[in-house]
């Protein structure tokens, strides 16, 4: 029956929305709205199994005294301040929550993704060597790319920001279009065979 | 001489984070500004569209960014809203990520506040919902039972401005300012392809080689690629000194300093391998 059970329920969803797709009209329609909205209701109770995630890794971090547990207790504080404010206060405008959200959070987080540009320039440093044709290829398009995506590109020569259009616009299309092509092709078999039970990994089980 | 190349092929990375930061820094101190001409992309093709839309016109707009992309996005939302709010088009919010509907709210309220839009009337937040692609297609189906009640717990059939809005379909256009996913080709695919609803967006500059691919087949009508979509889409719109136009000086320089690390690495490379060094 563990078995039996979820692939039961797996054929059954997947069907109700493979022919809501193909056969908009009742019942199939009612019953994929249905489903839609369960997903929405168990997508959100995932973000519940996350928080209690997050508490859980943390205090035993610092039960346990783990390597950088010193950080767990500011994730914590972090975490619960921003919560009880913004069940106490709501989330409008101007209100604690938001005020936090706009002068903590959101600095904070831009700050990190920006260190990314230290390690690219590293990165490129130490990598990016024109030790072939194909290399060669590669490093010349990402400079009229580089070139291309800045004003300085076009102070520097007008056809800089066209070049740039032409390689995203047909090399890297055609690159871009195999790939996303092969990836569907490989998702709509996947899903197939997990409607049909023939993929079973998913069950946590080896077959 | 060989050894000088030797040192210079493992330059410390400290020496370049320093020049990276100078790169940025001294642009910004000097309040340089560089000349941003639009040519014909995706970013001109985007502004033309949204130009085109009738006045009363109802346009979606999903924030699906979070602050870490922000300095690339928020300034294509100010811009974005800004047009919209001058050709008096409506527009209605809502974000595919959490922390976009906050990021959403400063966007519109500041422009609102600019231009004396009134929220409910002229725009409205409906806020985050969680499912991606899935609460897409229920909106296709119907709007009010994904979201009833916006961001501030106003319920849908109170807002004045969301009585002619009832699904995807009521809207002239959607605009995505994406991060990843889910974001744009959710987009494309549940109401742009689905629904038949026209699909315009914003993304980070290392998201937008994937993103051409749907400009070429017709499934999006525009597309703002990185803090230079941003740039061009201010200059389109006509803000002056506005952050993303500001960010181009910055983001050239530190360009052009990766570029000189690259040749400088491999000047370093060539002269080692042809010493023997490097096979």
């Amino acid at each position: 029956m563990r078995l039996v059970i979820p692939l039961a329920i797996t054929f059954t969803a997947g069907m109700i929305m493979i022919l809501n797709f193909f056969v908009p009209h009742q019942p199939f329609k009612f019953l994929g709205e249905n489903l839609q909205e369960w997903y929405m209701i168990v997508a959100s109770g995932a973000i519940f199994l996350g928080v209690m995630n997050l508490m859980h890794v943390h205090t035993r971090k610092i039960r346990l005294k783990r390597k950088n547990w010193k950080y767990s207790p500011v994730t914590i504080i972090g975490f619960l301040l921003m919560l009880v404010t913004g069940l106490i206060y709501g989330v409008a405008e101007s209100k604690p929550f938001d005020y936090l959200f706009m002068n903590m959070v959101a600095p904070m987080g831009a700050t990190m993704f920006s260190l990314l540009a230290f390690f690219v320039a590293s990165a490129a440093f130490r990598a990016f060597r024109a030790s072939n044709w194909r290399a060669t290829l590669l490093l010349t398009s990402a400079f009229l790319v580089m070139l291309g995506q800045v004003p300085i590109g076009a102070m520097i020569w007008d056809k800089i920001p066209l070049a740039k259009v032409w390689l995203m616009s047909i090399p890297n299309t055609a690159g871009q279009r195999a790939v996303m092509i092969g990836a569907a092709m490989g998702v709509v078999s996947t899903s197939l065979r997990m409607i049909f039970g023939i993929e079973r990994s998913w069950l946590g089980g080896a077959d | 001489m060989a050894d000088f190349y030797e040192k210079l092929g493992n330059l410390d990375r400290r020496i370049i984070f320093v020049l990276i930061a100078l790169s940025v820094m001294i642009p910004i101190i000097f309040n340089m500004v560089f000349p941003n001409p639009v040519g014909a992309e995706p970013s001109r093709d985007m502004f033309d569209y949204v130009d085109a839309l009738p006045e009363g016109s109802n346009v979606l707009l999903s924030f699906d960014y979070d602050p870490s992309t922000m300095p690339e996005l928020q300034p294509m939302a100010e811009a974005i809203v800004l047009h919209l709010f001058q050709k008096n088009i409506n527009v209605v919010g809502m974000a595919l990520w959490p922390q976009g509907a906050s990021l959403g709210q400063d966007a519109m309220s500041s422009m609102a506040d600019s231009l004396g839009k009134v929220q409910f009337e002229d725009w409205v937040n409906l806020g985050y919902k969680t499912g991606g692609g899935v609460m897409i297609v229920r909106l296709g189906s119907s709007m009010s039972a994904v979201f009833p009640t916006d961001r501030d717990n106003v319920p849908w059939f109170e807002i004045p401005m969301l009585r002619g809005i009832s699904t995807l379909e009521s809207f002239s256009l959607i605009i995505s300012l994406s991060a990843g996913d889910p974001g744009i080709i959710a987009w494309v695919m549940m109401a742009g392809d689905r629904f038949g609803v026209p699909i315009g967006g914003g993304c980070t500059a290392v998201s937008a080689p994937t993103l051409y691919t749907y400009l070429q087949t017709g499934q999006m009508v525009g597309l703002l690629g990185g803090l230079k979509g941003a740039a061009d889409y201010e200059t389109l719109v006509g803000i002056v000194d506005g952050q993303a136009v500001r960010g181009m000086a910055p983001q050239s320089v530190a360009h052009v300093v990766i570029m000189l690390f690259i040749i400088i690495g491999n000047v370093a490379y060539f002269s080692q391998r042809k010493k023997g060094g490097v096979k």
